[in-house]
């Protein structure tokens, strides 16, 4: 994203794109939708299967309730209307389908007219979002395992019946960068709920893209097409870029957009057609008569609500205002960005309720605990609050300071004990101003220029100090000295 | 709403969708029936059902649900014994020409 | 207890060691092997698994453990129903020796409470008809007369429990497939309400239609075996808790107040031999102490055409399943598409492909709101004309189905005529509420009639309490010409 894309040149063409995106998320219950069969990625093929999720005669499907539970928490997540709903019956033919139909929801669906912020404060309209049950997983043989040359396929049901939600976007993206702001984000909250891990390389989230362009300013949607096969963020930008060209492309020639389906094919860098039908299929839905109305009354809402913690966008407006307005900066922003999605905010929250300056405690976590982040979460947040505390008191210099943390994400510990076993000591004042006045007499001619106005020559003197004290020397504090000399 | 009876291509778009195949004289001959059987069926459609709601479940049932607990799975092997055709622990099947619709 | 109940009998006699459950076992084996092979009303009989599950009960009963309620009972159970290891086909070439990995759950309780599965019996392929005439594997005959029908779908369960082959059956009854057949064969059968008997294990055919039910010689037996099977079920989400059983304990309650209406729906256009013996049943009650009187509920009448659109249409998913790739038949074909367009060819027969065909065109894409939706919207209709009717009245009266046992072949060209033999049983199965047949006299060629109660959602009770006074009542019938004994 270092540049403008297609999308962005396209606008510049008068054309402008309008993109949708349909994710599907898989909830992170223990056993599957309708039944209890455990809800496990890469198990043996056809071991976590039973009557109910194999569709065998006779069987009956019985609702999950932590399925539910985590549908509604993505719902108040994604700020939706909560609504009784009914299952429908989705009826098609395909080897992965145990019943031929799938159970899903149709138009009576639990979470309607929400909408999601992104991190630049724009919003994006989330129309809907569903449970439905996922299918088995075919695997085609010979032909290089693509569908059309296969010549015969496998089936596993182990993921027949696990839980979904369906996330439908309202078309209210415009390019492909916003597209995978969106879907970052998407995924950020799914796993701020606890309902997903958000794993596309493990397709617990899958995310397909309705893309379609107008001319700019024109109301009316453009004929739009699906593309499928998005495996990574990188994938949805590229994938949508060459759309939208494509597309630019056919219409400016005088040609007409064909309504289809495309796959995206990572390697060749564009998307292909995949056998057109002609007309929509009919999947004939009609109420699943197998379940019953799942209505979240007010009180089941509230206990959900009350399980559910905040969101990223709620996280990163405290960080912001503990930071305060005044000290707002492009570089606060993505520090805020960056410890909200790596989850390290509560060290920073901790820090700043203890008395540390919150800004200096957000840089520590953004720069340095990041580093680790798997250590970071198990820092004990009163020690990280102790060692923001020493640098902003000067007790530590900030290169002191970052070596200290370093330490307590290797091992832990306190971070005074670690100081002093390091044998970082303060500086004193009157031992400062010697070691400066020292290097001011060691090197006349810089000392000259610096007195003549040679500002940047701070640093020079600096990283001389620095080097005689062994990094113990404050920078702050040997910039205010050479100053008073100086004046 | 629009009487008209069932048609042979009716039938045959159906039987497709059923992934039902039929030999042509079974066509003509289903179509015939049903559109009898369709024709006597579609006397409801003269009746004042507006404002009505429809009866999808006879029970006035509400959030039937399960604890989010494991139970146990079937066996696998006594799964594939009753498949057609099995290879690789999974079930075979011939190729698939069409995509999901 | 006194009134007659031969299954009740045979447990009791079993439970204080008089009569061993092989020795009950073995009478019912010979009964099977000497008549069935003229009936057919089984698919296959289990007689391995009856006499080991009869030594089973004879143990318990020596070590002075409890055998259960209905121990040693012989019990017949409908092809249609999953028994573990057992084939279960639907009376279908597609399920041709399919071996669920499960029981019923109605299967298990049976068990539970000590009856024997003897073996499963005959049906119209996934219960789709009225007379078992369209089994992929033969006809069942009627024992009362072998070139007629037994009636369906339950034919093979109620021509098993009216040749005396076992005093109890399972059938199962999405628009009178319990009550019709036993209207036809002369023996009692129940539909209970909707939700009240769990359905895992069921082999769906309309899911908000089906239920399964008993099929017995008496009212007593009946009750029992509604009460043995009944309860809520944690696998079937539609399956409602209960109040503890006690359906055999009304029985003895009578009629005396009880307001009972006779619908002119189901009186007016039936057989005269029919109709004539609803009237003595309607009179058998007044005569008993109930309030009898003549009522109308004409939105009964759109019933039949309703459930032949609700019906099919949900049977069109339920059976979209099989398709050859799990379990059941297949025809190999070079792609997936064919092998399932052919499998489904040579698998289903064609009153099961008329169905799926009609109910895919119900659900289609244009038509839905005009059918499928409209349908749905008469059943409401119905349901509320009958909650009306039970304002006035606490059960209804009516023939169980216009005619007596017609001819092996006489219907079978025609389908409308078939779906005819339903329309004073479907209202029950759209409204989800219970209903009995019970035997009532013959008509003039010494063929059975039934005549049927229907009572509002959780009226068991008062369907069970009417129903014995009608028993009690009844003239006495003539046995089959084929049976047992």
């Amino acid at each position: 994203m270092t540049g403008p894309g297609p999308g962005e040149a396209a606008l510049s063409a008068g054309w402008e794109p309008v993109i949708g995106l349909e994710v599907h998320c898989e909830l992170r219950t223990r056993t599957k939708l309708f039944c209890g069969c455990r809800n496990a990625f890469g198990d043996e093929p056809n071991t976590n299967v039973c009557p109910v999720c194999l569709g065998l005669p006779g069987s009956l499907p019985v609702l999950n309730a932590v399925a539910v539970e985590f549908a509604m928490r993505i719902g108040m997540a994604l700020h939706c209307e909560i609504r009784p709903s009914l299952f429908h019956r989705k009826n098609y033919f395909y080897p992965d389908m145990p019943k031929d139909y799938q159970v899903s929801q149709y138009d009576a669906p639990i979470n309607v007219n929400g909408w999601l912020e992104l991190p630049d404060g724009s919003r994006v309209g989330v129309e809907r979002a569903h449970m439905e049950e996922d299918t088995g997983k075919t695997s085609h043989i010979g032909g290089g395992g693509r569908i059309h040359d296969a010549e015969h396929a496998l089936v596993d049901y182990n993921r027949a019946g696990v839980p979904l939600v369906e996330i439908v976007s309202a078309p209210d993206i415009r390019s492909s960068s916003q597209a995978r702001l969106y879907a970052s984000e998407l995924r950020a909250i799914l796993v701020a709920t606890g309902a997903s891990d958000g794993r596309m390389e493990e397709g617990s989230m899958r995310v397909d893209a309705n893309v379609s362009v107008r001319p700019a300013g024109k109301v009316e949607l453009g004929t739009r097409c699906e593309i499928k096969n998005l495996n990574s963020l990188r994938s949805l930008g590229r994938a949508i870029e060459f759309e939208i060209e494509r597309q630019v492309t056919l219409l400016e020639s005088g040609a007409t957009v064909v309504q289809q389906t495309r796959h995206w094919n990572e390697d060749a860098g564009e998307t292909v057609a995949l056998r057109s039908k002609e007309e929509a299929f009919d999947y004939r839905y009609f109420p699943e008569p197998d379940l019953v109305p799942v209505v979240p009354d007010a009180g089941w809402q509230a206990e959900v609500a009350v399980a559910l913690g905040p969101m990223p966008a709620d996280r990163r407006a405290t960080l912001a205002a503990l930071v305060g307005p005044a000290h707002a900066s492009e570089a606060r922003t993505d520090q805020i960005a960056t410890v909200v999605e790596l989850g390290l905010d509560g060290l920073v929250t901790a820090a700043a309720a203890g008395g540390a300056d919150a800004g200096l405690a957000l840089a520590r976590a953004a720069n340095e605990a990041a580093a680790d982040v798997d250590a970071a979460l198990r820092l004990d947040t009163a020690a990280f609050t102790t060692l923001v505390r020493m640098e902003q008191e000067a007790t530590l210099s900030a290169t002191q300071a970052k070596a200290v943390l370093a330490a307590m994400l290797e091992s832990g510990g306190d971070p005074a004990e670690i100081a002093r076993a390091k044998g970082f000591e303060a500086l004193e004042e009157s031992s400062l101003a010697t070691v400066v006045a020292e290097v001011v007499a060691a090197h006349p001619d810089e000392w000259q220029r610096y007195v003549e106005g040679e500002d940047k020559l701070v640093g020079f003197f600096t990283g001389k100090v620095m080097r005689a004290t062994e990094n113990r020397a404050n920078g702050k504090a040997v910039a205010a000295e050479l100053n008073r000399l100086r004046a | 709403m629009e009487e008209r009876r069932l048609t042979r291509q009716d039938a045959a778009y159906v039987a497709r969708l059923a992934r039902i195949e039929l030999t042509e004289e079974e066509l003509d001959r289903y179509a015939d029936q049903l559109a009898t059987v369709l024709a006597h069926a579609a006397e409801i459609a003269a009746l004042d059902t507006d404002g009505v709601v429809p009866t999808a479940h006879p029970l006035p049932l509400r959030n039937v649900t399960r604890p989010d607990e494991p139970r146990p799975s079937l066996d696998r092997d006594e799964v594939l014994s009753e498949a057609p055709a099995v290879e690789d622990r999974r079930f075979r099947v011939p190729r698939i020409l069409g995509d999901v619709p | 207890m006194t009134r007659g109940a031969p299954a009740l009998e045979i447990a009791r006699k079993v439970r204080d060691g008089s009569v061993s459950a092989a020795e009950v076992v073995e009478e019912s084996l010979a009964a099977i092997d000497a008549v069935d092979p003229e009936v057919h009303a089984f698919l296959i009989v289990l007689h391995d698994d009856a006499r080991s599950a009869a030594a089973d009960i004879d143990r318990a009963v020596a070590a002075g453990e409890d055998p259960g309620p209905l121990a040693g009972v012989p019990v017949a159970v409908k092809d249609n129903l999953c028994t573990r290891g057992v084939p279960t086909t639907c009376s279908s070439r597609i399920l041709e020796g399919w071996r669920p990995p499960y029981d019923a759950t109605v299967v298990e309780r049976l068990r539970a409470a000590g009856a024997i599965v003897m073996g499963k019996t005959n049906l119209d392929e996934f219960a789709m008809g009225s007379s078992t005439e369209n089994s992929a594997f033969g006809p069942t005959r009627n024992p009362h007369d072998l070139t007629r029908v037994p009636g369906g779908s339950s034919g093979g369960s109620a021509a098993a429990v009216a040749a005396g082959l076992v005093p109890l059956a399972l059938g199962s009854d999405t628009g009178g497939s319990i009550r019709q057949p036993a209207a036809l064969c002369g023996v009692v059968g129940m539909k209970p309400t909707y939700g009240t008997v769990s359905r895992y294990g069921l082999i769906a055919f309309a899911s908000s239609l089906d239920q399964v039910g008993p099929l017995t010689t008496t009212v007593t037996d009946s009750a029992a075996l509604f009460d043995a099977i009944g309860g809520q079920d944690l696998r079937d989400s539609t399956c409602l808790e209960r109040p503890a059983p006690r359906s055999v304990s009304v029985l003895s309650d009578g009629v005396e107040g009880l307001r009972v209406g006779v619908l002119a729906e189901l009186v007016d256009d039936v057989d005269p031999a029919v109709a004539g013996r609803v009237r003595e049943a309607a009179e058998a009650l007044a005569a008993a102490g109930a309030v009898v009187e003549e009522c109308s509920v004409p939105e009964l009448r759109h019933g039949l055409p309703a459930y032949y659109l609700l019906a099919p249409a949900e049977a069109s998913s339920n059976l979209a399943r099989y398709d050859g790739v799990r379990y059941g038949l297949r025809v190999e074909a070079d792609t997936v598409e064919a092998m399932n367009a052919a499998t489904r060819a040579a698998g289903f027969g064609a009153e099961v492909k008329r169905r799926i065909m009609l109910g895919t065109y119900a659900l289609s894409a244009g038509y839905y709101d005009a059918y499928y939706g409209q349908a749905q919207k008469v059943r409401t209709l119905i349901v509320e004309a009958l909650e009306s009717a039970y304002r006035r009245f606490d059960a209804l009266l009516g023939a169980t189905t216009p005619t007596t046992a017609f001819a092996i072949g006489a219907k079978i060209d025609d389908p409308w005529a078939m779906y005819l033999s339903d329309v004073c049983t479907v209202p029950s199965n759209l409204a989800g509420h219970p209903a009995i047949s019970v035997p009532f006299g013959a008509d003039d060629d010494g063929l059975p009639v039934g005549v049927q109660v229907l009572a509002p959602a959780l009226g068991e009770p008062v369907l069970f309490r009417v129903a014995a006074v009608l028993e009690d009542a009844a003239p006495v019938a003539a046995p089959p010409k084929v049976h047992a004994r």
